[in-house]
């Protein structure tokens, strides 16, 4: 009952191992899921870069994760929710995230947790685990309002011990909601490693107490990801309840831009994976291998830098922070204590007394 | 006979690391729980050196999970330990409030005595680091306002030390919060070993016969130099360091309210039943202190507003300019 094999579509080599998906593998597909994760790899580079150079603060680095935070997105339909942490600014980008908003809200900025018009994308999570309350909320609501829109919620290992984990599968499970519990087992929690954080073998394996369909993917393997998620969505439209799905990856990266990852791990397993199991370098393996390789695909990451570059003068044209984001939106209309505190720092900024 | 104590510079974080070293070291009962407090040595650094001195039995790396570390810092003190639980950042607290509202703040009298709660939980806290949102909440007075726990804030290396030393040996619950912005910001003479500052007990840290300025933790920088630039008028301030936040030190207040008749509090915490508003009530129920006043009580503190993305934290913060602003209109008063 806790055996969970990890799920895999291409191996590391970019062998394609399992048959059953060949013909959903179009060239469009395929492609389409190498940009996205070049494309997320490099406007993670650039944020780390950026956050060296004092140009944004403090970063929380995903790169590693890109199989899994792109996979899951890309499967996902437009009109759907989506839950993300403070690490999973790829899924979002690839959902269609607004790039200069993210930059933004690195950088301190509530314009950073806007979605685009239309988009159901749910400012980044940071107290852990509080947002598969959430999800499972708004995924609740489609349900009881007859949509067939469902909800995505984003965790990483370190969540599945936080009480909010338990509950959000729990409801979700007694009411049958639409929801899918994307957890990105990347080994640590900041510098707890799995083992540590659990006595469980796996994530997948708490699906059971839930009655729930428990799923262990391998988080770099775009295409395996892409189709747990994409099975998982069906059948939640379908009105078929809740999924979990763990997908196993790694972060080579520090947890954040202010930590060291030497102090608990041994950094050079990172070069080791990087050889064996990268997701990137993997897709570009399996491209290759069976012929959907272009030149053109070598030109995508000058073309990709390029966007990245022009949201990043959007971001850094941006004039300061607008000081009614502060007092502004805590309530529809603010009641005397807001206006008046309001009133004294405008009075105590323009001098007068 | 005195022997001479050694003292050494050291910074607000080093001192904290020292005191559950001192107490570690004298007491096999105290422990260590939190996320990344053992082999990572702590988000900060705040227990570096621990694990590796005490071992993983004492220095514990726990799940994550804040209700849990509370939950069971609360079985582990009513069974014969003292655990400091480390909550990473303030803003992380609220999954235990739960167990620290309902229990570990109710066993000694639900149980008249029999059970007892005797554990630290300490958590950074304040805004002005540029960190991401929730890492930067100033919320004591959630905490001052619950019945059953103290509630401790040093703004030195000195006190950091002294003050943790004697939340552990309290026999009921502290929570120990640390000025995150103060961590690293200099460095003073700190004694080697055991030493206690008493908890309940302000300290004056500037002499003065004007107005009286009333803060504690990460403001106190902020207020001395706002006194300091007012002293330039010739206005002479006196400043008080309040340390612990419940119970409050009454008799310190009190004899400096007498002495002034004017009275600033600042802090960064939100406004309304913050602790300037209880720090007023105190001295209006303090009868010689209230007749004593020539003017109505000032404060500056954090708006009533979540404290913000760090784009507009500067904005939030109590400045030395409105500090500054608030002892010039009670000179005048
Ligand atoms: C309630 C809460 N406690 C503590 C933290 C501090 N913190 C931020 S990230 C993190 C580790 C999270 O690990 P995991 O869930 O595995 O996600 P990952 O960061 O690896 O993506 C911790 C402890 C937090 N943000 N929220
Ligand atoms: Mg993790």
């Amino acid at each position: 009952m806790t055996d969970y094999p990890m799920r895999q579509i291409i191996d590391g080599d970019g062998a394609l191992v399992d048959d059953r998906y060949k013909d959903q593998l179009t060239p469009e597909l395929v492609v389409e899921m190498y940009k996205k994760m070049v494309f997320a790899r490099l406007f993670d580079r650039k944020c780390v870069n950026l956050q060296r150079q004092g140009r944004i603060g403090t970063y929380v680095p995903f790169e590693g994760q890109e199989a899994s935070q792109v996979g899951s997105a890309l499967a996902m339909r437009e009109d759907d929710w989506m839950f993300p942490t403070y690490r999973d600014h790829g899924a979002t980008l690839t959902f269609g995230h607004s790039l200069k908003n993210i930059l933004m809200y690195w950088n301190g900025r509530y314009e950073g947790a806007v979605p685009p018009e239309g988009k159901r994308i749910f400012p980044p999570a940071v107290p852990i685990a509080s947002q598969l309350l959430h999800a499972t909320g708004a995924a609740w609501a489609e349900k009881k309002k007859g949509t067939d829109r469902i909800a995505i919620v984003y965790f990483g290992d370190g969540a599945t011990s936080e009480g909010d984990f338990h509950e959000g599968l729990n409801f979700a499970s007694v009411f049958q909601i639409p929801v899918i519990f994307f957890n990105q087992n990347n080994g640590y929690a900041i510098s707890v490693p799995t083992t540590r954080q659990m006595h469980s073998r796996t994530i997948a394996q708490k699906a059971v107490a839930y009655d729930m369909e428990g799923i262990r993917v391998d988080g770099n393997d775009v295409c395996a990801v892409y189709f747990a998620v994409k099975e998982a969505a069906e059948k939640a439209r379908r009105g078929e309840g809740p999924t979990l799905i763990e997908a196993v990856t790694w972060r080579y990266g520090a947890h954040t831009t202010s930590d060291d990852p030497s102090k608990y791990r041994d950094q050079s397993e990172n070069e080791l994976r990087r050889k064996t199991a990268d997701p990137v370098g993997r897709m570009e393996k399996f491209l290759k291998r069976y012929g959907y390789w272009d030149e053109h695909l070598k030109a995508y990451e000058t073309e990709a830098t390029a966007e990245i570059e022009t949201a990043v003068k959007a971001m850094e044209s941006e004039p300061a922070a607008d000081i009614s984001h502060l007092f502004d939106y805590v309530f529809a209309a603010s009641p005397w204590p807001i206006e008046d505190q309001k009133a004294d720092y405008h009075r105590l900024k323009g001098g007068v007394r | 006979m005195k022997t001479a104590v050694k003292t050494r510079e050291i910074t607000l974080i080093q001192a904290i690391t020292e005191a559950m070293d001192t107490m570690l070291e004298r007491d096999p009962s105290v422990l260590v729980l939190g996320e990344d407090v053992g082999v990572n040595g702590g988000v900060f650094r705040a227990t570096d050196g621990l694990y590796e001195k005490y071992g993983e039995d004492r220095i514990i790396d726990t799940p994550l999970a804040e209700s849990g570390i509370i939950g069971t810092s609360i079985g582990l003190a009513m069974n014969g330990f003292k655990p400091i639980a480390e909550i990473q950042f303030f803003g992380f607290i609220y999954p235990a409030f739960n167990q620290i509202v309902t229990h570990a703040t109710r066993i000694r009298g639900r149980t008249l005595g029999r059970f007892t709660v005797p554990m630290v939980i300490r958590a950074p806290y304040g805004a002005g680091v540029r960190a991401p949102e929730i890492h930067s909440d100033s919320m004591e007075a959630l905490f001052t306002h619950m019945p059953g726990i103290k509630v401790v804030v040093p703004s030195n290396p000195y006190d950091a030390k002294g003050l943790l030393i004697a939340s552990i040996e309290d026999p009921d619950p502290v929570l120990f919060l640390e000025p995150m912005k103060l961590y690293r910001a200099g460095r003073k003479e700190v004694p080697e070993g055991y030493y206690k500052v008493p908890i309940g007990k302000a300290a004056i840290v500037k002499e003065g016969t004007d107005i009286t300025i009333l803060s504690y933790g990460a403001m106190m920088p902020i207020v001395l130099k706002a006194a300091e630039k007012a002293e330039k008028d010739g206005i002479r301030s006196e400043v008080i360091d309040l340390r612990t936040l419940f119970p409050l030190d009454r008799e310190l207040i009190q004899s400096s309210v007498e002495k002034t008749g004017k009275v600033i509090i600042v802090h960064e915490g939100h406004r309304t039943n913050g602790l300037a508003a209880e720090i007023t009530a105190l001295i209006n129920d303090t009868e010689t202190a209230f007749l004593s006043l020539k003017a109505p009580i000032q404060r500056v503190t954090g708006f009533d507003v979540p404290v913000p993305m760090f784009s507009l934290e500067e904005a939030y913060l109590p400045s030395i300019e409105a500090v500054y602003d608030k002892i010039r209109f009670l000179a005048e008063y």
